[in-house]
């Protein structure tokens, strides 16, 4: 079955959200196969897989949820704690980390109070991550926010970048 | 003539005779290759690496995984491949905790037998994982994630054999582990305590869990008369503990070590499965005779029972209403026995000895303890038996027999058959099939109802009415048939459930078995004990009779229908949380209304309902009123789909009836 009405926003609200688990499912006509991309699509949703939904995916497609968890914790796209509205994900591969992104890392977790096991701040704004190489080591090194590269930062100009997010949303609200 | 085709193995032709890999062909050839993840009932997996064979002209392979083909020429231990094996060994142990002297499975762990066998004498590298916490949430299972090879034998038992899968894979590279659903603990899942996994894990990872400690105390205590109840399988298998071959009849030298250990009496569970073929044969020539709740499900087999309440919750009322043998012992035993015996119910304690794990969760049951006195104290193992004889230091294979205790110890050849699969159903017969005919039986043997297969059927025609049976063991075996059933296609009036191999002589608290052949002598030797009986036919158990004239009263009567049967209720999966639809945590001062998403409301339509409330609230704006869930299984299944509107459990519930309550509830708040 095709799915007619338009996918809603990423932040929808929770029974929007839920509407369109429904949906995902029905698009994938509830096949056991694709539960690969009905996760993706889901976590396109929620930003993360909370547990009660992947047990309700396991229920509604008919396959133990002990597999669900197995296929949701084995790729690592998949988050199962909440993220932040914008994630952050500092680069330290090799080309990022002899250029300085550790000292990066550290400023911008003392700025958002986090640390190597409390990677969103409580707020729910930000979330902070590293990741093995993004593929632009010329521009070394890297901050990802969001979806847009930052090349060639510095400790202070990461800072600066979140707090004008901050300031954006606030402003926003 | 056509020459036969051969796989040239070590120098030797081995002829193909339709061995689907070339592990079996080895095997043939009588070369013990060695395994971790081959198992000729699971499918192929081909992870552990250790089955390495050099096939000429194409390398080292895995023999579990590659089909013979005529002409091969094959080495089974070159110099490479004893190496690849033995650094493949050094890197299991390395990871494992090498608690040995400690660990349950300590005699029976392939890990061990393996590193001796290849001479692995020295580990050359160091550990990377962290300690992980032991499970131990569940009655039957303990589970020691430290211990685990990642052989993944219990994921496919638990999948294939069971179709459950409550437990699988996770994670990856050096953080992979087998774990149940986002890590719970196993007393928290889907899982039926059948223990097939643990009986298949090659180490200690998963192990039945003892209760040895607390039998032992009630042992030693003098204010208590302690009594067992043995389960059919448990003799036929308890001498494998000692080295015997599989299949020798113990029951004499089992009387007589339980008693030396400091029992004040041995029983038979057997007298107990009599008196449930005339419960449950009774129960079930009604239904037939009325046309009502057909085909009658057993209900003897506890993880079969808790697969049914979590799976199946509108085939409950097809299941009988009989406590399985062990709880009909234990309900009997508390409620005869401390007259008898002169001493107080509460001084009085049950011990099963069982073939099974799942019996250790059915003891606990809520329902079969009474003002929260257990009608069954403790359930002990073949296995625990067995190292309960050894710890006390008696020479098993030296004990002068001694015979069971009267009255609760004397049984007939149907109650012992029970111990395999077709033989509740055989049982059931002997009482029945004479019962419609009127007179004696000719022949006590039902052949048309024994057999390894798992699926089978028997048809019989009596007095021109035709009776249908089906008998399965492995639960996967019996979704198809209750499947069929829920369909409404099904013609069988009676169905026969077993969860394990074969039946409980399959049991997971069996001794490990050392071969393929250990369940089919236990099976054999069995039938043997029933030929060997003087009487065949519960109804001729002169104690039975005996019994129902002093204390149960009329079959099937008031006072049966409290010591003998049961209820079930239905049963959710997980425990785990609620989606929550709406913003922001839920709050006491808005109406919650949960609807449930469980299978069974899933299916007739609870996704429509969620949708259609939510829209509701919506569309009034009444998100500050109301918080709306999708929760797991209300336990109400027969009757969903089931909303929950503040207090109200509204069953059958269409968007009607839940937008008219929830109109009321939001009134009372205001
Ligand atoms: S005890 Fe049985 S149901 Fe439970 S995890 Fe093991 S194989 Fe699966
Ligand atoms: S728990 Fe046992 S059977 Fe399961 S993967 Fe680990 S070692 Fe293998
Ligand atoms: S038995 Fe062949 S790879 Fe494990």
């Amino acid at each position: 079955m095709e799915l007619t009405q338009s996918r809603p926003p990423a932040a929808a609200s929770g029974p929007d959200k839920f509407d369109s688990v429904c949906a995902i499912l029905e698009r994938y006509s509830y096949q056991p196969a694709k539960l690969i991309p009905i996760l993706q699509a889901v976590q396109n949703e929620y930003r993360y897989l909370p547990e009660g939904v992947m047990t309700y995916v396991a229920t509604a497609l008919k396959v133990p949820p002990a597999r669900v968890f197995g296929v949701a914790t084995f790729y690592t796209y998949f988050a199962l704690e909440p993220k932040g509205k914008h994630v952050l994900r500092l680069c330290d591969g090799t080309a990022c980390h002899v250029k300085q992104s550790i000292p990066i890392l550290e400023a911008l977790r003392r700025h958002l109070g986090l640390d190597e096991k409390n990677k969103t701040t409580p707020d729910m704004l930000f979330t902070l991550d590293t990741v093995a190489c993004l593929g632009a080591c010329g521009l070394a090194p890297v901050l990802m926010v969001d979806d847009v590269v930052h090349s060639r930062m510095t400790p202070a100009a990461a800072v600066k970048l979140v707090d004008k997010i901050r300031t954006r949303e606030q402003s926003a609200n | 003539m056509i020459k036969q085709a051969t796989v040239t193995i070590d120098g030797r032709d081995v002829p193909i005779e339709g061995e689907r890999n070339l592990l079996e062909l080895v095997r043939k050839a009588h070369i013990e290759l060695p395994t971790f993840c081959y198992h000729s009932e699971l499918s192929i997996y081909g992870a552990c690496r250790l089955c390495l064979v050099q096939v000429e002209g194409r390398g080292i392979m895995g023999a579990c995984s590659t089909p013979p083909e005529p002409g091969m020429q094959i080495r089974t231990s070159t110099l490479e491949i004893r190496e690849i094996r033995r650094i493949t060994l050094e890197l299991l142990l390395a990871n494992h905790e090498g608690s040995c002297p400690t660990c349950t499975k300590s005699a029976d762990c392939k890990l061990q037998a393996l590193a001796r066998r290849l001479g692995v004498e020295k580990v050359r590298f160091k550990a990377l994982h962290q300690p992980a916490p032991v499970d131990d949430s569940s009655p039957s299972i303990i589970r020691d994630p430290n211990k685990c090879v990642l052989c993944g034998d219990c994921v496919r038992v638990c999948n294939e054999i069971q179709g459950i899968g409550a437990i699988d894979f996770a994670y990856r590279g050096s953080q992979a582990a087998v774990l149940p659903a986002f890590g719970k603990n196993l007393g928290d899942v889907e899982c039926v305590n059948c223990g097939q996994c643990a009986a298949f894990c090659p180490t200690g990872a998963l192990t039945p869990k003892p209760e040895i400690e607390g039998v032992w105390k009630a042992l030693n205590d003098p204010k208590k008369k302690v009594v067992a109840q043995i389960a059919p399988a448990v003799r036929v298998a308890l001498s494998e503990c000692f080295g015997a071959t599989p299949g020798e009849d113990t029951t004499g030298r089992m009387v007589a070590a339980i008693k030396a250990l400091g029992f004040a009496a041995v029983y038979d569970t057997s007298f107990t499965a009599d008196l449930t073929v005339i419960e449950e044969a009774t129960e079930f020539l009604q239904r037939k005779t009325k046309g009502e709740r057909l085909p009658q499900f057993t209900s003897c087999c506890p993880a079969w029972v808790k697969y049914a309440e979590q799976y199946y919750p509108e085939l409950l009322p097809n299941l009988s209403s009989c406590k399985s043998p062990q709880q009909m012992f234990g309900s009997l035993a508390k409620d005869i026995l401390p007259k008898q015996m002169g001493v107080m119910r509460q001084d009085l304690v049950v011990v099963s000895i069982m073939p099974c794990t799942a019996k250790k969760f059915e003891a606990r049951r809520p329902e079969f303890a009474p003002d929260g006195e257990r009608d069954v104290d403790f359930v002990l193992t073949t296995q625990e038996l067995g190292r309960m004889i050894q710890e006390a230091g008696l020479d098993f294979r030296a004990m002068e027999p001694e015979s069971l205790d009267m009255p609760l110890g004397f049984h007939t050849g149907a109650g012992v058959i029970f111990g395999n699969s077709g033989g509740v159903s055989e049982a059931v017969l002997r009482y029945a099939v004479e019962k419609v005919l009127g007179k004696p039986l000719d022949k006590v043997d039902f052949p048309q109802v024994r057999g390894e297969g798992g699926l089978r059927e028997a048809a019989f025609t009596l007095n021109g009415t035709t009776v249908k049976i089906a008998i399965v063991h492995g639960l996967a075996n019996a979704k198809i048939v209750a499947d069929k059933v829920k369909a409404g296609v099904s013609d069988y009036d009676l169905i026969e459930v077993m969860t394990c191999p074969g039946g409980c002589i399959g049991g997971a608290g069996q001794p490990v078995p050392k071969n393929g052949q250990s369940r089919r002598a236990r099976t054999r030797s069995l039938y043997e004990n029933d030929k060997n009986l003087p009487l065949h036919k519960s109804q001729d158990n002169p104690f039975i009779t005996q019994c129902y004239e002093r204390h149960i009263g009329e079959v099937g009567g008031e006072k049966a229908h409290h010591l003998l049967h049961t209820h079930y209720q239905n049963r959710r999966r997980l425990s785990g949380p609620e989606i929550p639809l709406g913003e922001g945590p839920a709050s006491a001062a808005r109406v919650q209304v949960k609807v449930c998403a469980g299978t069974a409301c899933f299916v007739r339509g609870s996704q429509k309902l969620l949708h259609a409330l939510t829209a509701y609230v919506e569309e009034r704006s009444l998100q500050n009123a109301v918080d709306v869930r999708a929760n797991f299984c209300s336990e109400q299944c027969g009757n969903g789909p089931t909303v929950i509107i503040g207090e109200d459990v509204l069953q059958h519930c269409t968007f009607e009836i839940a937008r008219e309550a929830l109109d009321q509830a939001l009134a009372v708040q205001k």
